[in-house]
């Protein structure tokens, strides 16, 4: 069986979040054909959930900043097992990236003097979150969207990738089916960048749409790619909790930036009693020098609700697990109260966070200009993913580029809130450009006809083995379930080796998924293609998990709590063997240069 | 636990269609789009609906619910009567593809032909601009827009009228006028609002602005204003002597 349409670009790009818009924008002024592929309908993409606003050390409300401070911050945040390169290039280059949107036409909250208005946020010394009030995520793709539609960018919406094909080890093409009519498309490429998000839905509490499967991670992988990291993934402290349908929704760090703070059942605020040594010079001694932080007060240091999200997620668990939880199995954050210290507090709030109102007073019947919210943790982003060069964001596949959230490198072992947007188009750019610079001088690559009618053919087994099949909706329930479980925020030995035993069972249940109906958007179908990639990327988790034996970042061991100098110096790689079977390998950190060492080190203090 | 039904637009290849009912077991704080999940899982699951964020901000799951376009994502059981079948039906302005799907590429189309985002020269040295709060308010409100289209599918001169051709319906006169009325914008809009977008057929009923999500006031900030500078330009007595003696 052959594809029912086949199209050729220089450059071809999976997913039109952040990252593969701004990666369409920069092959497409670089002279070079452009394809671009997004499962969804363009401009739904997950980037639009973003909230707080993206880091740039712009200096436009604090002049002490400088990308040095933003680069030590992140890989304080990141607790030094980032790849340095990235850090440095993302400090450097976010300012540009940010003044770019402007003049695409986004319109940034302002600062009295008329500039882009920055706002504080966890782990970032300085306000340097350019925002739009709780909705930068939907400013950011809308511009990028918008810009792309004139630069002749081949769009291709609701197509879904299912495998990657190399010609002679590199990357020469992708097949796909579009939802709408369950038809295959075959597209090949000089050069492939993948911005496929992130692996939310491998869990079952997630700020992540429907789309976050871990295509791209799952793609690379099972092409040869090495993905690093994979354990670091980010709990974000603030999901909403109740109702059950919108648990894991993710409630905006900005709330806690504008004064918000955390209660548990006895009223207590719980994050003053736990402030790690390395973050104490920076971190409020008292309440009130807290509130004088969130209202821009320079010689005020920054609430221990605003240290960094790893740790506060592990606070709010910690006294939800003590009995001191709220409720719906959360913890109170409370914005509400700051009518003690201001009039007009309900305008402010509106003003401030009104997507947060929004959503409380539709979703959760409750108005958070009165009461407080309930909160827990959500899995919200994975750190770890493809293996790139600093530079070019190429993996170790040839012509095969990443960017965004399903690169790796930049977070180390746990990402910075407002790094997420910056990421997307400092790297977006950087992929877009090399992957053009690659094709000009590719040659057209063969696409292996067996290799496609493969790959046809194992997508519709699902539809031979009908009703009478495994349902994916149950397998893809009981791997979110696993995950949650035995490879949440707090991990031990022997469940995860439970949740490896697990997966292996789920990958076998996976092979006999049967859907009934036919192929025009069969969400059935879907759900068995996608499980594929959910058990890949499920597994390199919990085996690269098991491997860190120290607590690091996003990553929490309750058998080994303290962080170990020896794992400082080396990342955890994971790739595929030849029998099939996933390996995790050690790959030793790059040396830092001494004069970022020096930067890194004076800013400890 | 209670059960509630649901009376949800089930359409076969080539067009037909009808509504097919399923109970299911309703929980606290569901809303519509966790029902039609629900059916997915249990009873249906080849059932078409978009979706990706659940919480109004991707503007995916738009459908008409009872009659009234909404996000499904953004309806609480709780404000609906469910002692009789709840329905849920497509948009019916845009072409079916399945069941809740329908074709919206119309709305891409319609964007590629206006106009874009055309800049004056930077203010200042650093290739950067200044802009007041007060200065961008309106256009924030414009750009709060999340791309639903529940505005279009009310839009009579679209619904009943099938204007698709010579008319860009709400959404894109809200995203017009976030041109026209941004600070750095530098192009003009207005002779193509009049003559081929036909902001004219608008009789400002205001449908649009009470099914949107985002509650921009569609109507009342974007399409009047819009109309008013079209009124000016062309067929103000004053200003048309002043262009006859200017030239």
């Amino acid at each position: 069986m052959a594809a029912h349409a086949t199209y050729s670009y220089d450059v071809l790009i999976i997913g039109a979040g952040g990252a593969g818009l701004r990666a369409a924008i920069e092959a497409a002024n670089a002279g070079v054909s452009v394809g671009l592929i997004c499962k969804s309908l363009l401009g739904k993409a997950h980037t639009v959930m973003a909230e707080g606003g993206m880091a740039a050390a712009m200096a436009h409300n604090d002049d002490r900043d400088s990308w040095k401070v933003h680069f030590a911050d992140t890989m304080r945040g990141g607790q030094y097992v980032n790849n340095w390169r990235l850090a440095e290039i993302h400090a450097r280059e976010a300012p540009d990236r940010v003044r770019e949107l402007e003049a695409w036409g986004a319109v940034f909250d302002r600062t009295p003097d008329g500039r882009i208005n920055q706002r504080n946020f966890g782990g970032h010394r300085y306000p340097r979150l350019a925002h739009v009030g709780d909705r930068t995520g939907l400013e950011l793709i809308r511009t990028l969207q918008d810009h792309t539609t004139y630069l002749g960018v081949t769009v291709h919406m609701e197509h879904t990738v299912i495998e990657l094909i190399l010609d002679g080890g590199r990357a020469a093409g992708v097949l796909a089916y579009d939802r709408e009519r369950g038809r295959f498309h075959l597209f090949s490429a000089k050069a492939i960048v993948l911005a496929t998000g992130g692996v939310g839905r491998a869990y079952q509490i997630t700020s992540n749409s429907w789309e976050g499967t871990g295509d791209g991670h799952a793609l690379a992988y099972r092409a040869g790619a090495e993905l690093i990291d994979m354990e670091f993934i980010q709990f974000h402290p603030t999901g909403m909790v109740w109702p059950p349908s919108v648990k894991g929704i993710l409630v905006t760090e900005g709330v806690r930036g504008e004064g918000g703070v955390l209660r548990n059942s006895e009223g207590k605020r719980f994050m003053f009693d736990d402030i790690p040594d390395n973050y104490k010079p920076q971190t409020a001694s008292d309440p009130e020098e807290g509130w004088r932080y969130t209202q821009g007060d320079k010689t005020a240091r920054r609430p221990p609700e605003l240290l960094t999200r790893d740790h506060v997620a592990r606070c709010i668990n910690r006294e939800v697990k003590a009995g001191r939880g709220s409720p719906h199995g959360g913890v109170f954050l409370d914005i509400a109260w700051i009518k003690e210290k201001i009039s007009d507090a309900e305008g402010h709030i509106k003003r401030k966070l009104p997507s947060m109102y929004h959503q409380f007073k539709e979703l959760a019947d409750l108005d958070i200009t009165r009461e407080p919210m309930e909160v827990g943790p959500t899995t919200h982003y994975i750190m770890g993913g493809i293996r790139v060069n600093a530079d070019t964001q190429e993996s170790t596949i040839p012509g095969l580029f990443a960017a965004g959230e399903c690169a790796a490198g930049i977070n180390g072992a746990n990402r910075l809130g407002g790094n997420s947007l910056s990421d997307l188009i400092v790297f977006g750019k950087r992929a877009g450009e090399y992957a053009a610079q690659h094709a000009k001088k590719g040659v057209v690559p063969k696409v292996d006809d067996g290799a496609v009618d493969r790959a046809i053919k194992a997508s519709l087994a699902p539809f031979d083995r009908g009703g009478r099949g495994e349902n994916p909706y149950k397998v893809q329930h009981d791997l979110q379930d696993t995950m949650q479980a035995l490879v949440g925020i707090v991990r031990t030995e022997s469940e995860m080796q439970e949740a490896i035993k697990r997966i292996a069972g789920f990958r076998e249940r996976a092979s006999r998924v049967g859907v009934d109906g036919h192929r025009e958007f069969n969400a059935g179908w879907h759900t068995c293609v996608d499980l594929r990639n959910l058990i890949d990327v499920a597994e390199a988790i919990a085996r690269s998990a098991i491997e860190r034996k120290e607590s690091r970042g996003g990553h929490f061991r309750e058998d080994f709590p303290d962080k170990k100098d020896e794992f400082a110096t080396f990342n955890f790689g994971t790739k595929r063997q030849a029998d099939g079977s996933m390996t995790v390998y050690r790959i030793p950190l790059a040396p830092i240069p001494p004069e970022l060492k020096q930067v890194i080190e004076e800013q400890k203090q | 636990m209670s059960q509630a039904t649901f009376s949800v637009w089930r359409s076969e290849p080539g067009g037909a269609g009808a509504f097919k009912d399923y109970t299911i077991e309703i929980s606290d704080g569901m809303v519509v789009l966790d029902a039609v999940h629900k059916i997915q899982a249990e009873q249906a699951p080849d059932l078409a609906c978009r979706w990706n964020c659940k919480a109004g901000k991707c503007g995916s799951c738009s459908a008409e619910i009872n009659g009234k376009p909404r996000l499904m994502c953004m309806s609480r059981l709780n404000s609906i009567d469910l002692t009789q079948p709840v329905k849920v039906e497509p948009m019916r302005t845009f072409p079916l593809i399945k069941d809740l799907v329908t074709d919206v590429s119309w709305n891409f189309r319609v964007k590629k032909g206006l106009k874009k985002f055309k800049p004056r020269a930077a203010d200042a040295a650093d290739g950067t601009w200044r802009m007041q709060q007060r200065d961008i308010d309106r256009v924030q409100e414009f750009r709060k827009c999340i791309e639903c289209f529940l505005c279009q599918d009310v839009c009579h001169v679209l619904r009943d009228h099938g204007k698709h051709e010579e008319f860009i319906g709400p959404r894109f006169f809200v995203y017009s006028a976030a041109l026209e009325m941004h600070p750095l914008d530098t192009d003009d809009r207005v002779p193509d609002l009049k003559q081929k977008d036909n902001i004219g057929y608008c009789n400002i009923t205001k449908c649009c602005t009470k099914v949107c999500p985002e509650h921009i006031h569609i109507t009342d900030n974007a399409i009047i204003p819009l109309k008013e500078r079209v009124v000016d330009r062309f067929y103000d007595p004053v200003t048309r002597l002043l262009r006859m003696i200017g030239g």
